[in-house]
């Protein structure tokens, strides 16, 4: 559905996109992540027709999107960062609008069907510059899918709502995201965690990590990390623990699906602790995400 | 075309809660209302000592025409701008509308505001004609025998074209600029340019370089031409490229907006 190929836009001097490529396919949530001028807006613009790349090529929906950027437009939701809505207009005005604009029979019909699908029906009526973040959000949302489009691309669709609102939110992506090709980006990371198939890590216009979810962590992480609490004379636990942990680093080089939990616990017990609590730690998708980027910025000074 | 039409009436409903477009309607109607009714009772009581003047519509196409001038870019100032100011042209450039659509759409919805102004001065040509069909009089009018239809026809066709021409070439600059204010000046400057500034050559240069200063003035080819019922081909190819010119300005601009 969407196929990015070596993707680069130049801002003047200033290169914004390195040379990006990655695909998303029909029924995937894909996520874009990274932090605040890494790239993100500036490939969903491109994605969605809104302008040119310097080099490379993108295919959204089955068509370049600089030589058949019309039959893109028509087929990719676009949600831009700034809700951009016409304050003057009622919510189904608005819609309206934009469903006419796509050249939609029934424009006014869809538009209370589309509000309806977004929560806001009670609220057809008013006017947008009334209404609140969150439903000014759900309005640009509406408004990405009024067309009802095989691509959805949401630039920060969650930023600014309320935690109900945010789950909310999740839900309808979700639900998109079943049978059509979404792409979202966020620099909130549990976002990206309990809404994408597959994430994309992007900093200062390249792609440094693309996995799931799941993955990412497991991958990055590479191996367990287990808090210890014990009780007793600390003398002699660093060493019975080292020796465990000794082997447990050749096992799970073997294997990382092996549970070194009991032989920690074995260990510990035997030397004569009392062992009080004993967790796991994942890495957590922030640390991992830091760790990418800083790196990233590291690598580039020297 | 129909996406031109979503637009344009978009643009023309827009008119309507907006306060700048009420007070150019007003000083417009006003402004007219006042010469009309001077030169109405000026008339009347002269019309003896001078028998021979005839009635036309100047007072009221000539003095709307002049104020075109000073209204039109206030009309147009915000049609591309404020939706670059407002994030709202990100909307409309990643719809399936082409950019010239976009660009029409605009100037077609400043038509049709200006339009329905012109629609409402034509009560006065008939105050003074009347309604009057063939030998039929629905209305009898304050002139006799009545006007000349056809002079009244080709007034109001240069004033129409000349509206044409300002909403055209402010849409263009209004997609220039991101800022409204920088748009109303730079339209007002180009305005004053071709209105008065650009026939002045016409009297200092000699031979066929006062003809040409002459040809790109914007009021020779109203003045003593379609505003006296004379409709020149040539007056009116000037203004449809002036026209034309806008809009293509006001499309190239709106696509440089994406490469920036």
């Amino acid at each position: 559905m969407i196929q990015v190929n070596g993707l680069i836009k130049d801002y003047g001097e200033r290169r914004a996109l390195n040379s990006i490529t990655f695909d998303a396919n029909q029924g995937e949530i894909v996520g874009f992540l990274g932090p605040n001028g890494a790239g993100k807006t500036t490939t969903m613009r491109i994605l969605t027709g809104y302008m040119p790349p310097t080099d490379g090529t993108a295919i959204v929906a089955g068509y370049d999107v600089v030589e058949e950027s019309l039959e893109v437009r028509k087929r990719v939701g676009y949600l831009p960062e700034t809700v951009p809505l016409y304050t003057d207009m009622t919510a189904v005005e608005y819609l309206k609008f934009m469903a006419d604009l796509r050249n939609i029979p029934n424009s006014k019909d869809r538009a209370y069907e589309t509000l309806e699908r977004v929560n806001l029906a009670d609220r057809a009526d008013s006017y947008i510059g009334n209404f609140s973040k969150g439903m000014r959000q759900r309005v640009g949302l509406a408004q990405a899918l009024i067309h009802r489009p095989e691509v959805l691309i949401l630039d920060e669709p969650t930023i600014g709502l309320d935690p109900a609102q945010v789950v909310e939110m999740r839900n309808v992506i979700k639900e998109i995201g079943k049978d059509r090709t979404v792409l979202l980006s966020t620099h909130i990371l549990s976002e990206a965690q309990n809404l994408c198939d597959r994430v994309l890590i992007i900093n200062k216009g390249t792609i440094v990590a693309e996995d799931t979810p799941e993955n990412l962590q497991s991958r990055l992480v590479g191996s367990q990390r287990v808090v210890l609490r014990v009780r007793g004379d600390s003398d002699g636990l660093d060493a019975t623990v080292k020796k465990v942990k000794g082997t447990r680093k050749i096992e799970t080089k073997d294997s990382e699906t092996i549970d070194v939990r009991p032989q920690v616990a074995k260990a510990v017990v035997q030397a004569g602790y009392e062992l009080i609590e004993m967790r796991p730690v994942g890495m957590s998708l922030e640390e991992i995400f830091l760790e990418l980027t800083q790196d990233n910025a590291a690598g580039k000074k020297s | 075309m129909r996406n031109i039409w979503t637009i344009a009436r978009r643009e023309y409903n827009h008119y309507f809660i907006s306060p700048i477009a009420y007070i150019v309607a007003f000083a417009i109607l006003l402004a007219i209302g006042i010469v009309f009714g001077i030169n109405f009772f000026y008339f009347a009581q002269n019309s003896f000592q001078n028998p021979s003047a005839v009635p036309d519509i100047s007072p009221v196409t000539g003095v709307f025409v002049f104020l075109l001038v000073l209204s039109t870019p206030a009309l147009t100032m915000r049609l591309i701008s404020d939706e670059a100011r407002m994030g709202t042209l990100e909307l409309l450039l990643t719809a399936p509308i082409k950019d010239s659509e976009l660009v029409i759409g605009k100037w077609l919805g400043g038509m049709l505001y200006i339009l329905s102004l012109v629609a409402v001065t034509l009560i006065y040509p008939i105050i003074l004609n009347g309604i009057k069909f063939g030998s039929f009089t629905l209305l009898p009018g304050f002139v006799s025998p009545g006007l000349d239809i056809n002079v009244v026809l080709s007034s109001y066709l240069g004033l129409i074209l000349i509206a044409g021409v300002f909403l055209a070439l402010g849409t263009g600059i209004s997609a220039m600029f991101t800022n409204q204010i920088a748009s109303f000046f730079g339209t007002l400057i180009l305005f004053v340019f071709l209105w008065w500034l650009v026939g002045f050559p016409a009297n200092v240069v000699p031979g066929d370089g006062a003809a040409l200063f002459q040809y790109l003035d914007m009021k020779t080819h109203f003045y003593g031409a379609l505003s006296d019922g004379i409709i020149n081909l040539s007056d009116i190819v000037y203004y449809v490229s002036l026209i034309a010119l806008g809009l293509f300005t006001g499309t190239v601009a709106v696509e440089m907006r994406r490469w920036r």
